[in-house]
């Protein structure tokens, strides 16, 4: 497929682009295989620099001989063109839907983006999971880190590397997986430095209507636990949805079979339910006409909030479990690579410290969600505006990033990272520069050699400059566990992202700007350079006066 | 003290709203002015004190095993859960308490007793920190088209305004006292704010007696006159903050409002605000809301919207943003009324006066806003705010309205006022707590009569001399926010009024970002502001030494000392440490041993070890936050099996916010 196919119209003159809270501007607006760019004269200020693969849905409306085209984003900006000629608007818009729509990975972006400042393989090996294990190994000899999975053949949405407890073999793993959904099978995600408790996720055990049992995946899980130890599995799913699953040959831990091992049901939305939620949700915050009390009623019929509290409270209570009852914890919903990954990803952030660093977050979303294979190409295909029919779009990812910013709320200083960090992450994972969030799986992204070809998120978050940008001025590092309050009352409508389109924002961005100065005239003034040179020039007269003496 | 029947009672146990499970036990005292509990704990013994008059209600419930329970419901949002063991001392204390909360007499309220320990002078000081005449002038007045009228000196015309009020030059005595019978309770149209930029103004007064068809000459030669003192326009707009209907329904009992024919160059304008029966059922169900044991998301959304609240604050800042606008924007004098001009009238200037002035967004500037549109013109604090027993039906909400209208304001505008929000939340306290005199009464009047400055202190004093607590890091005189008027957006907007849980829940620490960027903010500043005054003492030191060339140490340990003031105790780790109950919406929590087996499973458990069912619920040893004010909670363990250990230990790191 050659991308000039697709570009039926490349270039309109006289083209008024629109967007709320922006003055409107003419130019002209040109299609390129990735991008739209309106310049307002030729060799001047580019106004409009849109990567199509952000453009969510297109409408157009043709009022005589021109049209107008309205391009709502996947990061919920909406967008107007006034487009002079029928023709032209027509072509324009159907380029548009044919180019945001290619499905093919190594077409995208991504792999045609070469910033001069970076370099292809930076950030890609930043957070290797051997690293992870080696804090762990140094702290306990009960796990180990295996190739089991080398080749991708024990389980395709796994890496190449897992940690799993050191006295099950390789062969005992392969035999698990085939009693796990997807070859899931349990591995460690997450060890709690402070009191040695773990944390592992896995699909649902393929129990099926016959009880099926799995010798070596009960002793994977016995084995973890000491005698008389206790281990909660928390699953995502309600009782009845995972009793329903034993008919699709899905199914939960039976306690007979995992004696040591009790089960709690917590049932949080995923799938279409939560992709209809979010765009409800978007599309009662870009309703102009919604009085008070429908706003509140809007608000709520999304349910949106309460998803977030439900995630919140899942992630607090596995956390609760392993602070407070220093007992090891199993997550699992279904396959495993979506809620499982929302509670596993949200506990790390309230019990560790470690992860609520700018880098140590990166570290925390490479081995959490990218690594450990959340299908980011079918969830972020679509954002909230799309009317194309949904496929496997869900936003887990987005509601994860909204209950961070919700800790970011409660515990204001507590992480490294501000709004905006989260904000990009959004951004860039229904459409981005960087290949970071493309593919589904390890698997896939080494298929399509996404690593070799494409730049790392990570790679450029991390200059110095824009890191500056992320920081949160407020930070400091807190060494406690970070409960937060589920109650309704504490828990906000992410306003900077929902509504960051929409509502004025200049007043609040001040007020940040207020605090960042603050802060750094604290830091700076007497306290080092002035400070330090004056009780220099004091102690040398002293020293002097000494001398005289 | 004789309404005491019983001034001690012991073992009285003090629940938790948010957790069952957490209970403190106790003594309950009953003193002259309080409510004081003191827990039994043998290090802290936290006391939680109650005035009388901050008491809205009590309730006597049902006797149970464990005791005789006694609900207080607080004016200022708290609600206090107690268990008396003796049904007997609890009726004692009901029956006290219903007294008590009710007094018959000014002279039986805490401002008569309380004493702050300041001398005469100082009280008379206080009482002059506020001064409404210095505003006047400050806002330009008198000059050529405003005048000081005396015709109300002895409360002659209109006994619920003050003794000076501002009107146009060119209205005589003849024309006030005219326009003034033809006004409800005789409050006729004065002057509330004058922008000196441009002449407009702001009037209030209270609904005309128009009836179907009465006229009144004086009256319309009155706004006639208030259009003159503004050269710059040729009509004023009348503003009447009531629904529509409830104005035409005032006509048949003789009231009603503006004929935009009779009166020359005015347009008219509805602009619905509820009147003060309809808000106080609003706020009630509010606040049921905010006292339901574990609501959903969905429950609390429903609840808030329903009770309509947020739609009533939105509405009363609708109102003050066109006033603002037609003053600022179109330089058109308004005249504001309502009914009797003393509730919605008083909400809807003082918040156009707030976004015209930025005075008004400082600390001194806002006591003279609450002193000029609220207390000056005859706000019914006493009825409104039930400070004696009174008509429960006069009881409404109406200043705190315009409180949360301005805590909307400083969450849009993070920048723009000169306090922060416990300055809002501390005012709102003392409009209920009888503790200061300012709020006494229902009128100026009425106030002198009392003698309350002579027998009572000042709260603005009081607030004046803690005004270091009540700053806005973010807040600089010379920041874009703070010049000129405020904007707020009006459409669409409605996403940017938000549940105030900083008030309505404020006893609920648990509920709160567990760190106050606030005041890390201020502590940041200070100690900015400490260096720079050091370098300034080191500075000076210096010369002194390059001129004398002595030595002196105690510079030197004066630095070091610096280095430890930063130890900000801003963030309450006690309360970061604590899990919240995260599974009281469902039925079995996780305890050590499977207790309760699941139905799925039941059928194929082998090993029976689901006898022992009294295991302790892990939320129970889990320690939560109580929901009174409490910053020290160390948890006692309940189950004791499970140590809390790193809420001691560890606090000390997380405390320490480096510098």
């Amino acid at each position: 497929m050659e991308f000039s196919e697709l570009i039926k119209t490349a270039t309109v003159e006289n083209v008024l682009l629109s967007c709320a809270g922006l003055p409107a501007v003419r130019g002209t607006l040109c299609i390129t295989s990735h991008h739209l760019l309106l310049s307002s004269c030729p060799g001047g200020d580019v106004e409009l620099w849109l990567l199509i693969r952000n453009v969510d849905a297109v409408e157009k409306r043709l009022t005589g001989s021109s049209g107008t085209i309205t391009l709502r984003c996947k990061d919920l900006k909406v967008l107007q063109l006034e487009i002079p000629g029928m023709e032209e608007c027509l072509n324009i818009a159907s380029s548009i839907e044919a180019l945001s729509s290619v499905d093919s990975v190594m077409m995208m972006y991504p792999f045609f983006y070469r910033p001069p400042s970076l370099k292809l393989e930076e950030g890609w090996h930043q957070f290797p999971l051997e690293q992870y294990f080696q804090q762990i190994s140094s702290q306990t000899s009960q796990w180990r880190l295996s190739t089991v999975n080398q080749d991708f053949s024990t389980c395709p949405t796994y890496p190449p590397a897992v940690i799993v407890p050191a006295a099950v073999g390789d062969e005992a793993l392969r035999k698990a997986a085939r009693f796990r959904q997807g070859g899931r099978f349990p591995v460690l995600s997450y060890f709690h430095p402070k009191n040695r408790t773990v944390m592992l996720r896995s699909s649902q055990p393929l129990t099926g209507p016959n009880r099926r049992r799995c010798r070596e995946d009960e002793t994977l899980l016995g084995t973890i636990l000491d005698e008389g130890e206790r281990g909660f599995i928390i699953d995502t799913r309600s009782a009845q949805a995972a009793k329903q699953a034993r008919m699709t040959g899905g199914g939960t831990e039976p306690k007979s079979s995992y004696p040591q091992w009790r089960r709690l049901h917590r049932p949080l939305e995923r799938g279409r339910p939560l992709q209809e939620s979010f765009a409800k949700l978007v599309e009662a915050c870009s309703d102009p006409s919604l009085s008070m009390d429908r706003w509140l009623g809007r608000l709520e019929s999304s349910r949106w909030l309460s998803h977030v509290k439900a995630a919140l409270s899942t992630a607090c209570l596995a956390a609760q479990c392993m602070d407070r009852e220093e007992a090891t914890v199993l997550v699992h919903g279904a396959e495993g690579t979506d809620t499982t990954l929302l509670v596993t990803a949200l506990a790390q952030v309230i019990l560790d410290p470690s992860c609520r660093t700018l880098v140590g977050f990166q570290g925390l979303l490479e081995r959490e969600w990218i690594q450990a294979g959340h299908p980011f190409h079918l969830r972020c295909a679509h954002s909230a505006y799309s009317h194309a029919r949904l496929k496997q779009e869900a936003p887990l990812f987005l509601l994860f990033l909204d209950c961070v910013w919700q800790l970011s709320r409660q515990f204001p200083f507590s992480l490294e990272f501000g709004e905006r960090l989260l904000l990009s992450l959004f951004d860039n994972a229904y459409a981005s520069a960087y290949g970071t969030f493309l593919c589904n799986n390890e698997k896939e992204r080494s298929l399509c050699k996404v690593k070799e070809s494409t730049h790392s998120l990570w790679a450029w978050l991390n200059r110095p400059e824009e890191q500056q940008k992320l920081l949160n001025p407020l930070y400091s590092h807190n060494a406690l566990v970070i409960w937060p309050s589920v109650e309704p009352q504490s828990i906000q409508l992410w306003q900077g992202l929902f509504l960051r389109w929409i509502r004025p924002s200049q007043h609040l961005d001040e007020a940040w700007a207020e605090i960042q100065r603050l802060v750094e005239e604290n830091n700076t003034p007497a306290k080092e350079s002035t400070g330090n040179r004056l009780s220099q020039s004091l102690s040398d007269h002293t020293a002097g006066m000494e001398n005289r003496r | 003290m004789e309404h005491i029947r019983m001034p001690k009672v012991e073992n009285v146990r003090l629940l938790d709203r948010l957790s069952s499970r957490k209970a403190v036990l106790g003594t309950l005292y009953l003193t002259a002015t309080h409510v004081i509990f003191v827990e039994n704990g043998s290090e802290t013994r936290k006391e939680t004190w109650v005035l009388h008059s901050q008491i809205s209600s009590i309730e006597k419930q049902a006797t149970t095993a464990t005791g005789c329970p006694l609900l207080i419901r607080c004016k200022n949002f708290q609600v206090i859960q107690l268990v008396i063991p003796q049904e007997r001392d609890c009726h004692d204390i009901y029956i006290s308490l219903i007294r008590l909360a009710r007094p018959v007499k000014y002279e039986e309220l805490y401002c008569f007793s309380f004493n702050p320990k300041l001398d005469k002078e100082e009280r008379e000081q206080g009482w002059k920190l506020v001064d409404l005449n210095e505003e006047y002038n400050r806002m330009g007045v008198p000059n050529n088209y405003w005048q000081i009228c005396d015709v109300n000196r002895d409360y002659g015309v209109c006994d619920s305004y003050p003794t000076e009020v501002y009107v146009p030059k060119s209205a005589t005595a003849h024309i006030i006292v005219g326009s003034s019978k033809f006004r409800s309770r005789r409050r006729f149209p004065a002057l509330s704010y004058y922008c000196k930029d441009n002449n407009a103004s702001i009037c209030r007064s209270s609904q005309p007696l128009s009836g179907f068809s009465a006229r009144c000459l004086e009256d319309e030669q009155m706004l006639q006159a208030i259009r003159k003192a503004n050269p710059g326009s040729d009509f004023i707009y009348v503003v009447d903050t009531r629904p529509k209907l409830n104005a035409m329904a005032n006509r048949a009992a003789g009231k009603g409002y503006e004929n935009e024919d009779n009166y020359s160059n005015i347009k008219f304008q509805f602009i619905g605000i509820e009147n003060i029966h309809v808000m106080r059922n609003s706020l009630q169900k509010m606040l049921e809301v905010c006292e339901l044991k574990s609501p959903s998301m969905s429950d609390f959304l429903w609840g808030l919207e329903n009770s309509g609240w947020l739609k009533h604050i939105k509405a009363i800042m609708d109102a003050g943003i066109f006033i603002a606008k037609a003053v600022a924007e179109e330089g058109v004098s308004v005249l504001v009324h309502c009914s009797d001009g003393w509730d919605r009238t008083a909400q809807v200037c003082s918040v156009a006066s707030l976004l015209l002035d930025p005075y008004y967004r400082t600390m001194k500037g806002f006591m003279v806003l609450i002193e000029k549109d609220w207390v000056s013109f005859g706000h019914k604090f006493n009825h409104r705010y039930g400070n004696l027993d009174g008509d429960p039906k006069e009881i409404s909400p109406v200043i705190d309205q315009f409180i949360e209208c301005v805590w909307q304001l400083m969450e849009q505008f993070p920048c723009a006022f000169e306090f922060n929000e416990r300055f809002l939340i501390h005012i709102q306290h003392h409009i209920y707590s009888c503790q200061f005199g300012n709020f006494l009464c229902n009128s100026q009047k009425e106030r002198r009569e009392l003698k309350i400055q002579e027998r009572t202190y000042s709260l603005w004093a009081h607030l004046w001399k803690n005004r270091a607590d009540y700053l806005n890091p973010l807040y600089r005189s010379d920041h874009s926010q703070n010049q000129g008027t405020l904007h707020p957006q009006i459409a669409p907007c409605n996403f940017l009024y938000k549940f105030w849980s900083g008030m309505y829940n404020r006893f609920e620490k648990g509920l709160h970002p567990r760190q106050s960027v606030t005041d890390y903010l201020m502590a940041v500043k200070e100690e900015t502001q400490q260096l720079e005054e050091e370098l300034e003492v080191l500075g000076e030191r210096l010369a002194n030494l390059q001129k004398s060339q002595l030595g002196d140490n105690k510079v030197k340990s004066k630095q070091q000392d610096r280095s430890k003031q930063l130890r900000l105790s801003t963030s309450n780790n006690s309360l970061a440490n604590t899990p919240q109950e995260y599974s009281n919406d469902l039925k079995s929590f996780p305890s050590r041993s499977p207790s309760q087996g699941d139905e799925e499973d039941s059928a194929l458990i082998l090993t029976q070890d689901n006898l022992k069912s009294s295991d302790p619920d892990l939320s129970a040893n889990s320690d939560q936050e109580s929901g009174v004010e409490d910053l020290s909670c160390r948890s006692p363990s309940g189950g004791g099996c499970l140590p809390s250990e790193d809420s001691g230990k560890d606090s000390d790191e997380a405390v320490f916010l480096a510098g």
